[in-house]
């Protein structure tokens, strides 16, 4: 098995005090926490900061953790304990204290014990009124991204995701596995598709818990989306936001539209196409962002005008400076 | 898995979250493995909030509603917070993810 040093985890010195464990770990919870930290491996790292902390918190662990730490030479990658070294320590029957212990690592089962796990059960009132012990299988969250495009058109795509099972021996193992996910056309960014009873399994014949994928949108070539609008920046001439014009744009349904673009168009104006966002009962509306483009003045025509609009025009749009 | 394997795959429907059925007091408990009476304090710290009903008995939850009920027990959980401390981080996060996605739409618009 890979050794785990706990102590770096937490970014601490072997010779640490009980309060500077306590300290570190909190810190490093707050960083962590999968609701808390945008980092893509914050559920990994907070587990085993959570697997240091039950350790080292401990006198009685911790002192035999370090015994073992002895043992270990940085750079060896198989890690073996000592055949004696449980004797003086006793942790058969004492269980976790905190935490989700199906969550630690295989260093820390083999080291402390396992197989305790009996699904995670920590808010169950008991007190239902069912009689027995039953409870509803805990649902099972995963992020899951797709296109633009799924959302407009509505479309099916495959997932890989780590999700919990049992196995024979009655323990909880992360396994991977495969999904292939109907996509609700017109879902937005954040929200969650519900596969009822795909979750943890229940206890007590209890049904599943539900898998809830919280949906992200990868970023698109075109478009930017916000809620159920659309954006999408255009670019136009000086003389096109000025004089107005008729221009071609593309529309998320893959069709061309044309727009009219009013005179005296300041940059970033936004012209709105009602309904064209993302599809639904309340459907999104689709923006054109005017985006205006200089031409090169390296044409000697653009040269010519541009020095016959500044000296014939009356115009200093810095006039409000001053 | 290879793409054969894929092809026969079932495929799975699910709902869109938000948009279902309101849930009762009871069928949220029942979801996120809470009693009752801890549910109605995250109601009264204004961490989750009921879509309609004067009394708890009449209450009805947005189905959404789990997410934040279950981030909250994990929050206090986790991290020791009280569900005064875990409503201000989550009002906190929300105000942070609205911000990000207007910062990701000022950055797209200049960007051109």
């Amino acid at each position: 098995m890979e050794y785990k040093d706990y102590y770096d985890i937490l970014g601490l010195k072997k010779d640490a005090t009980q309060d500077e464990i306590k300290r570190a770990y909190r810190k490093l919870a707050r960083k962590y926490h999968p609701d808390v930290s945008k980092e893509s491996d914050a559920e990994q790292r907070f587990k085993e900061v959570g697997e240091a902390y039950e350790v080292l918190k401990d006198p009685e662990k911790r002192e035999a953790y370090d015994q073992l730490g002895s043992n270990w030479k940085a750079g060896q990658s198989g890690f073996q304990p000592p055949p004696d070294w449980e004797q003086n320590f006793d942790f058969g029957g004492g269980g976790y204290t905190q935490g989700n212990a199906h969550d630690y690592s295989s260093f820390f089962e083999d080291l402390f014990g396992g197989g305790r796990t009996s699904g995670r059960t920590h808010y169950y009132s008991g007190g239902t009124g069912q009689g027995g012990f039953r409870s509803k299988g805990e649902n099972v969250r995963a992020k899951i991204m797709i296109d633009l495009e799924d959302s407009l058109n509505g479309s099916t795509r495959s997932f890989t995701l780590q999700m919990p099972e049992i196995n024979e021996q009655g323990q909880i193992v992360n396994k991977q596995r495969t999904l292939k996910v109907k996509i609700p056309k017109g879902i937005k960014e954040g929200q969650t598709i519900r596969l009822s009873k795909q979750g943890n399994p229940g206890i007590g014949g209890a049904e599943r818990g539900d898998l809830l994928l919280e949906v992200g949108f990868n970023p698109h070539r075109l478009y930017t989306v916000k809620g159920k609008d659309l954006y999408l920046n255009v670019p136009v001439a000086p003389w096109e936001a000025t004089l107005g014009a008729t221009i071609q744009v593309p529309t998320p349904d893959g069709k061309k539209v044309g727009m009219k673009v009013p005179p005296d168009s300041q940059q970033g104006r936004r012209l709105r196409l009602k309904g064209k966002g993302l599809p639904g009962k309340n459907a999104g509306d689709f923006y054109v962002v005017l985006q205006i483009v200089l031409p090169p003045s390296s044409s000697p025509k653009v040269k010519e005008l541009n020095e016959k609009m500044r000296d014939e025009i009356d115009f200093n749009p810095r006039s409000y400076l001053f | 898995m290879n793409a054969k394997k894929l092809a026969t795959m079932t495929t799975m429907s699910g709902h869109i979250l938000e948009e279902e059925a309101a849930l009762t007091l009871a069928e949220l408990c029942w979801i996120c493995h809470t009693p009752a009476e801890i549910m109605i304090k995250l109601v009264n710290q204004g961490i989750i909030t009921p879509l309609e009903g004067n009394n708890s008995r009449q209450w009805r939850f947005h189905r959404s509603t789990l997410i934040r009920a279950d981030k909250a027990l994990r929050l206090k959980r986790d991290l020791g917070v009280n569900f005064a401390g875990a409503a201000l981080a989550l009002d906190l996060l929300d105000e942070l993810e609205d911000l990000r996605s207007q910062l990701k739409l000022l950055m797209d618009a200049s960007r051109s």
